[in-house]
Formats: C-alpha cells, sequence, structure tokens
C-alpha cells in the first residue's frame, strides 16, 4: 500500500490529538512507518485543532502540514462550515465525519467516499463523555480498509487503560460496525 | 538493583522520546518546571520517579531560575543532572546558565525550540537557543525522535567526558517535533548503562561535600578569569573531536549514527549546497532528492553541533561549491539575516568567494514546506549560474 496522509479537524478536548496518535500506533502495529503531530497554538478547550497523520512503506522524511491528504476525518460536525476543509483533497478522497445526519450532497469533487457515524452519541453512551475520536477510527478503519480493527484497538493500548482502555474498545468497535459510508 | 528496561519500539512522541532517554541515563537529579511544549517531557520523567521506575531526586522548583541552580549544584556535588525547558522558561535561567557553565557543571539539558518574549507566540521557532549561544554551553540540534533519543544519551556521555566537563544542551523543534510522533527504538537499560560506563572509568571531579570545603565559583579577576575563560574554551574545541568519536562509538553499540557535527547529504558530487538545522532538515532530505532529479546537483549540510560551530568540518563540506544558501528559523538582528548564515558567511575565506544566500523561514510555527524548500534550491541555483540573487530572503 502506497502513503496515506490524513488530516484531522476537531476542537480542544475531543481528542483529535490523540486520534492522530492512535491511528499512527494501529499503522505502527502493522509494520508500517508513521508520523503524526497536532498544529495548535495555545491549549485552550474548544478551540479549532488541526493533527496530521502519515504512514507508508518508506520512512518518512518530511515534517511539513499535510497540504493533499487522502482523508480528512471532523470531529466537531461544526467544522464542516470551514471554507478550507477540503483543500487539497487527493482524488478519490475520503471523508469520516462526526454528524447525527446523513451526508447528501458531494461537497467537493475529489470526495469520493463519506463515512459518516453519530460519534458523540455513542461515546456518550459508552464512555459517558462527548470524546468521540476512537468511535471515528472504527469508522476510518471500515470506511477505508488502510488498517484493520484489531491494530485500531491494539493501539489504543498505547494510550488507554484499564475501564477506560474497554470503553474505548467499545467505542471503536461501534465506529466500525455502525458506520454508514456513501460514495459517489 | 535499579530498574532494568529491555529494548523496545513504541510510537512515543520527541518529547517521550526525550524522556525515555533521560531515564535511560539514570539521573541522580531532576529538576524542572513545565512550559509549552516542553510539559510532557517533565510530566513522563516525575511519571517514571513515581511508578518507581526511575530512582532520582525529583525536584519541584518554582520556576527555571531554580531549577538551573538545582542541576547545576547537584552535578557540582558529584551527581548526574537532567532539566528540559524551552523559550521564557530558558530565558528565564539566562544568569544560572552562564555558572553552570562557568563552573564547568556537566548538566544536560532539553530546550524544545519555541519563540521567546516579546511578540506572544507559543510556536515554534529557534531564537530561543540563539539567545543563549554565548553562554558557554555546548548545543546540539537534531531532526527527529529517534535522534532526540539518541543525542540525549550521546549528551551525558559528552557533557560528562573528563576532556569537555561542560553542560550541554539538546534543541529540538517545538510542535513539529515536540509533539511528533514516530516509531522510536528505545535501547534496554544495560545497553545504555554499558554506553555510559566509561566515565566511570575517568579521574574523578571536584566535588563539593561537606566537610571537605572547596572554592567554587569563588571571584576571578585579572588573570585568574582570564586563564578559566581560556581553559573554558579550549574544552568546547575540544568538544568537536569528541563528538564525532562518541556518534562513531554510538554506531558501535547501537547501530545508529549521525555524522558527529554534521552530516553531509548528497554533497560530494554537489554545486551547490543547502544547510540548515533541526525538522526541516527531513523536509529538505525529500527536495534534494527531488532536484536532484531535475539534474540540478544539489546537496544538503545538517548542522548537528550548533555551539561550538563545527567551522573546520563545514568548511571541508562547503569549499568549492559554486553557491550556498542557509535556512534560519530564527533571525540576527543586526546583520539582518539569519544567525547559522551569518556564521557560516564568516567561513568565506576558508570556502572562497560563491553567492551565499539566507533564507528566513518556520518562524511562529511557520511551515516550511517542500515548496519553500524547492524555491530556495532555484534560487542557489541560479545565483551558482550568475543570474542575480537576493542575499536574505523571508518566506513564505
Amino acid at each position: 500500500m502506497s502513503a496515506k496522509e490524513i488530516r484531522f479537524h476537531g476542537r480542544g478536548g475531543q481528542g483529535a490529538v490523540l486520534a492522530a496518535r492512535m491511528l499512527a500506533s494501529a499503522c505502527a502495529a502493522e509494520g508500517k512507518c508513521v508520523a503524526s503531530f497536532p498544529m495548535y497554538g495555545f491549549e485552550r478547550r474548544g478551540m479549532p485543532v488541526v493533527a496530521f497523520t502519515r504512514f507508508d512503506d518508506q520512512p518518512i522524511r518530511e515534517k511539513t502540514q499535510i497540504y493533499t491528504p487522502d482523508c480528512v476525518m471532523v470531529i466537531d460536525p461544526t467544522l464542516l462550515s470551514l471554507k478550507n476543509l477540503f483543500d487539497g483533497l487527493k482524488p478519490e478522497g475520503v471523508l469520516i465525519l462526526n454528524s447525527p445526519r446523513p451526508f447528501e450532497t458531494q461537497p467537493h469533487p475529489n470526495l469520493k467516499k463519506a463515512a459518516v457515524i453519530n460519534a458523540t452519541q455513542v461515546a456518550l453512551c459508552e464512555i459517558g463523555r462527548d470524546i468521540p475520536n476512537t468511535c471515528l477510527i472504527g469508522a476510518l478503519a471500515k470506511a477505508t480498509g488502510w488498517v484493520e480493527l484489531d491494530s485500531v484497538l491494539k493501539g489504543l493500548g498505547d494510550y488507554l487503560e484499564g475501564d477506560m482502555l474497554k470503553r474505548n474498545i467499545r467505542n471503536a468497535e461501534r465506529g466500525y460496525h455502525e458506520v454508514e459510508v456513501t460514495t459517489w | 538493583m535499579p530498574v532494568q528496561l529491555e529494548r523496545q519500539t513504541k510510537v512515543l512522541t520527541g518529547n517521550g522520546a526525550a524522556a525515555y532517554a533521560a531515564m535511560l541515563c539514570r539521573p541522580d537529579v531532576v529538576a524542572a518546571y513545565p512550559i509549552t511544549p516542553q510539559s510532557e517531557v517533565i510530566e513522563q520523567l516525575a511519571k517514571f520517579h513515581a511508578d518507581g521506575v526511575l530512582d532520582c531526586q525529583y525536584v519541584t522548583v518554582e520556576g527555571e531560575n531554580s531549577a538551573q541552580n538545582v542541576v547545576c549544584a547537584a552535578t557540582m556535588a558529584g551527581g548526574r543532572a537532567f532539566t528540559a525547558t524551552s523559550s521564557y522558561g530558558l530565558v528565564y535561567m539566562y544568569d544560572a546558565m552562564f555558572n553552570t557553565a562557568g563552573y564547568r557543571a556537566p548538566v544536560v539539558m532539553i530546550n524544545v525550540n519555541r519563540e521567546p518574549p516579546g511578540i506572544h507566540a507559543v510556536c515554534s521557532g529557534q531564537q530561543d537557543m540563539i539567545s543563549v549561544r554565548d553562554t558557554g554551553w555546548v548545543q546540539l540540534i537534531v531532526e527527529d525522535c529517534q535522534e532526540i533519543m539518541d543525542t540525549t544519551i550521546m549528551a551525558f556521555r559528552l557533557a560528562e567526558d573528563y576532556d569537555v566537563q561542560l553542560p550541554v544542551i539538546v534543541n529540538y523543534d517545538g510542535y513539529y517535533l515536540s509533539f511528533l510522533a514516530e516509531s522510536v527504538c528505545i535501547p534496554g537499560s544495560g545497553e545504555v548503562d554499558q554506553y555510559l560506563e566509561v566515565l566511570k572509568g575517568q579521574p574523578p571531579r571536584p566535588r563539593l561535600m561537606p566537610g571537605d570545603p572547596m572554592g567554587c565559583g569563588s571571584h576571578g579577576i585579572g588573570m585568574g578569569y582570564v586563564e578559566l575563560r581560556k581553559k573554558h574554551m579550549a574544552a568546547m574545541e575540544r568538544v568537536k573531536t569528541k563528538i564525532d568519536e562518541i556518534d562513531e562509538e554510538f554506531r558501535g553499540a547501537f547501530g545508529r549514527g549521525y555524522g558527529g557535527q554534521i552530516e553531509e547529504y548528497r554533497t560530494e558530487d554537489a554545486d551547490i549546497v543547502l544547510v540548515t538545522s533541526g525538522s526541516a532538515v527531513g523536509t529538505a532530505r525529500t527536495m534534494i532528492d527531488a532536484k536532484r532529479d531535475e539534474g540540478i546537483k544539489v546537496g544538503l549540510v545538517k548542522l548537528r553541533l550548533f555551539r561550538p560551530f563545527p567551522t573546520e568540518r563545514l568548511c571541508q563540506a562547503l569549499k568549492g561549491k559554486k553557491a550556498i544558501g542557509v535556512l534560519d528559523r530564527s533571525i540576527c538582528f543586526g546583520w539582518n539575516c539569519g544567525p547559522l548564515y551569518m556564521e557560516t558567511r564568516a567561513l568565506t575565506p576558508e570556502i572562497g568567494v560563491v553567492p551565499m544566500l539566507s533564507f528566513i523561514d518556520g518562524l511562529a510555527n511557520m511551515d516550511i514546506t517542500q515548496e519553500h524548500i524547492g524555491r530556495m534550491i532555484d534560487d542557489i541555483q541560479g545565483a551558482s549560474e550568475g543570474r542575480p540573487y537576493q542575499e536574505v530572503t523571508w518566506l513564505p
């Protein structure tokens, strides 16, 4: 599999940074080279946050932000209105979206697949808080096939333990099984 | 019995790698104060300490000035000491840094590069390390998470070397490296113990001990001062060859090496060269390859050692080239260019009078993109062909 670049859009406190890292850990568990970092200024809850994850069979040398993503993950549905959300999206692009509503109109000509799940509701049910990140990584695994669900669950263990790990495993599994995918 | 840890590979941030490396070197004292983007380093060390993995005195100080004084004193008492800071924290310990260097106290410090005060930017930038370049500390700067791990270990080996006995800063870019998660090989504790074992066989350093009076930090007037300054500078000079040797030793022990003072990438048959440091090096490598494919004979010099400045190795690498560009993530007031550019420019008599171009990019988290570096290489190439060029270019 060739290199992939994923851009995450969330708000401070929703776990966008951790989601990007957890995806990197999942890919690393499959022996891929990974690089992931967030970009924000002051740490403020609710502030828009961008994070990036790259994976590749080759070592990743560039240390730049991602301008031509293969996939965009939107953790906070209000960020769907960002004017530059789909900027640089590669052909065959994928959107992973946390939203209570299905996605009907194709917002960008390069977007070929939209994977939508009400991850906030799933997270409130499984974790008891609006931290939808792990649910969306599960959804990404299903919608893209770039990484196995087992690797995602394994990757969570790098960051969580005990009850929180168990809850997030359920969160990710539900993301994988319940996501709805629309293709154009 | 000290804690034994097996070698493992883990996805770690740059900060995580620094913390693991410091822990593996078994410091006796850690004293630090949290600051973005460094906080994760000392949070992780505090966790190691709380979990019993790191057996040290963990001193929770009220600020960086105290942190620096604590680690300085700890090394003067014969201990191994570690601290970490960034930007505002670094300049808040400025006076204490002169003490540590003047006492020849072998402290190892992480500095996560961030813009300094003035224009309040919680952002990456290398101006902080530039602001302490003449404090008498050794300064290294690295490119990725594995190099953070390995260089931090090498920093203890270097600082405590009998021929050096100087404090060492390991710099890495805030955000772009501090928060970058990559797969990192964490050496086993036995391997690190063995690598640092050689330090135990050295003649003992003078040591401050209760009941055994010794002068330290006393007045040095006239020739006394001159002598200590001269010795300090001589020790700095010895760092250059020492870091090359230590790098080779490290390669022998761990299978990874970084070239010591500098690393040359595709310079051998290059007509033009780009010099840079830190996280921009990785991005530059991809563009050197891309421009080579276009037929431009460009090479890259990665500066790893900033203080002392690796003049001899740089001259060797740059001599005979047709044009040279230097990319800085900071600025040099007074000379209206980048600081690394200014210092490289000072090598002109040795490397010959050729076009030299200063590029300032990456201030305050601005991304040093592949496209930017492509433009820099095109400008250097143009200058080498006799086309008019701008000496200093601010990007984007």
